[in-house]
């Protein structure tokens, strides 16, 4: 059925197929959820607080009254654009860097590592704080700040493979045959690092979501009316004990969502190298 | 390894020099005037040039950068502009309970983590197997702050076992610390695993068995210990996360920690107690990166360091 044998391995796994069909429909929601809601996640109305799931109200209401349901739809669009937005910006940087590192060596190599070792000196989630007490908070910072704390492992990643690359045989010969670094960067050795490179921002993706939903958890990040997954779960808090309901369903939402993006990114990379499969 | 010693902590004072010029270029970096921004929008401009003043942020920039330091080796942070008290002092009160609650869910981390990850490998590619992965994954994809507010909900609200608020007894660290330790499973019990299986399938596992040395020898002894250096890197690593990751793990069990106090800092643009917190924690991993380091080095004879 499926002739590519990438595709065929990564199907073999029951798991990360079931994790793909989320992690589709997460982005599907995403995308094209909006218009199928027929309310606003902005309408509030206050005679219909915390309400239980109805017909007219599937996931029940919040504490303005707004629809749970469409906010979670249009929620799901703001975790889509920061993590998706944060992951791939802070990747090309990351990607960049590393090459560099890795192909021209010395000085560069030493001054990215350093920028990288600095990075890194700020553990987790302290990072992507600081970078929103810089930039203030907002959607955008949001994922600004995602950006910057995905470019770490980027970085040490591709740096590693282009050494390991840039010694070998075929790299001497196409500079032997006059090939300008320029052409065998893109042409030889950045798609020799692509399977790596798309299984680390599948990974990657899935602490996005889990970073800045954190960050609006803490008021850091995406500020309200906007509907934010981690920020919905942060308000239903104080009623945890009278409608559990409207804690659960965000946070359900992000734990799958997360999950599958794992669950994919383990699949892509047995698939991708087999030889890795223990490990 | 002496001479590594001192080389390994002769590295850190660099690196601690650059944290303290980042965390000094925050209040710098932030567009804008800080002082306005810190005073609000209503506030004449004569009262915004005192301030400027009385912070000293009219010097030139490494005159600040100098009487920064001279403060921080005297062990003054500068005043919280919203409780108008000393950073350090607070600092002080808060630093122990975030201290318990990473270092207990480091401790909670690696107990699973390790047993995880031994079960997993040696159950390689079977059911139990690939439970776990699945277990371990689950525990990193849990937001924190959601795994807490369940865990509150069972056993503070519903079966009332636990207290839910503060930190005043060992009774209520157990839920926080457990929470914190459960993110950071996942990890542990995948380099365990991995490490286990890169052990096991070495000659002289192979040469004990067919001696006839009891499996669970094998796994427990034999294998464990030299499968150690990659899960002490783990959970060093791993250690650091959940430094930061307390932030979470404090606002939902209303713990005043130093995560905590860095939030209410940003949030209320206290710049003072925004610079020092960072510092804090940062200097905290960084230092314990290099103890960690250390350890490793004093553990296993094998690593040759130049």
């Amino acid at each position: 059925m499926f002739k590519n044998p990438v595709v065929k391995r990564f199907m073999r796994r029951k798991v990360s197929v079931v994790a793909a069909v989320v992690m589709l429909l997460f982005i599907l929601t995403a995308l094209i959820g909006p218009f199928f809601c027929s309310q606003s996640p902005e309408k509030q109305n206050l005679t219909m607080t915390y309400a239980g799931p109805s017909a007219e109200h599937w996931l029940g209401t919040d504490e303005l009254g707004r629809d749970t349901f469409t906010r979670m739809v249009y929620g799901s669009r703001v975790s889509l654009l920061v993590s998706f937005g944060g992951v791939i910006s802070g990747s090309i940087v990351g990607i960049l860097m590393g090459v560099c590192a890795g192909y021209f060596g010395k000085v560069v190599d030493t001054v990215i590592c350093r920028i990288v070792d600095i990075l890194l000196a700020f553990p987790g989630l302290l990072l992507a704080i600081t970078i929103v007490t810089i930039l203030g908070n907002g959607t955008q910072n949001t994922a600004i700040a995602i950006a910057i704390f995905s470019i770490p492992s980027m970085v040490r990643m591709v740096r590693g493979i282009v050494i390991s690359l840039k010694s070998s045989e075929y790299i001497d010969a196409c500079r032997v045959m006059g090939a300008s670094n320029a052409r065998i960067l893109a042409t030889h050795i950045i798609p020799n690092c692509m399977s790596q490179i798309i299984v680390n921002v599948t990974l990657n993706l899935g602490t996005a979501i889990l970073t800045a939903s954190s960050l609006s958890f803490l008021g850091l990040g995406v500020q309200p009316p906007n509907p934010e997954w981690g920020a919905m779960l942060s308000s239903a808090r104080e009623v945890i004990r009278t409608t559990p309901m409207q804690v659960f369903v965000p946070g359900i939402a992000i734990t799958l969502v997360v999950l599958a993006f794992s669950l994919v990114g383990d699949g892509l990379r047995d698939a991708l190298d087999p030889k890795l499969k223990n490990s | 390894m002496l001479k590594y010693a001192v080389k390994r902590i002769l590295q850190l004072i660099p690196m601690l020099l650059i944290l303290s010029v980042i965390v000094f270029s925050i209040v710098h970096l932030i567009p804008g005037d800080p002082v306005s921004n810190m005073l609000g929008p209503d506030v004449p401009s004569e009262m915004v040039e005192a301030e400027k003043e009385r912070l000293g942020l009219n010097d030139p920039l490494p005159v600040q950068y100098i009487n920064y330091m001279k403060g921080l080796f005297t062990g003054d942070m500068g005043t919280s502009i919203v409780t108008g008290k000393p950073v350090a002092e607070e600092l002080a009160k808060r630093y122990p309970p975030t201290l318990i609650l990473a270092v207990g869910g480091t401790v909670v981390a690696a107990l699973i983590g390790v047993l995880f990850g031994i079960i997993a490998a040696v159950n390689h590619n079977k059911f139990v197997d690939n439970l776990l992965m699945v277990l371990s994954l689950t525990s990193v994809s849990t937001p924190s702050f959601f795994l807490a507010l369940i865990l509150m909900l069972v056993f503070c609200l519903q079966l009332k076992w636990l207290p839910s608020i503060g930190l005043k007894s060992p009774l209520h660290a157990i839920l926080p610390v457990f929470t914190l330790g459960i993110t950071a499973v996942g990890f542990i019990t995948r380099t365990t695993r991995s490490a286990m299986l890169d052990v096991i399938n070495q000659d002289y596992i192979r040469t004990s068995r067919s001696r006839g040395v009891p499996k669970r020898v094998i796994t427990y002894v034999h294998a464990f210990r030299n499968a150690l250096i990659p899960v002490t890197t783990a959970v060093g690593l791993r250690f650091g996360s959940l430094l930061a990751g307390a932030t979470l793990v404090e606002t939902v069990f209303s713990i005043p920690g130093v995560g905590r106090f860095l939030v209410d800092g940003v949030l209320k643009r206290d710049y003072p107690v925004v610079q020092g917190t960072i510092l804090v924690l940062a200097v905290t991993f960084v230092v314990v990166n290099t103890v960690i380091d250390l350890l490793y080095a004093a553990v296993d004879p094998r690593i040759k360091y130049d």
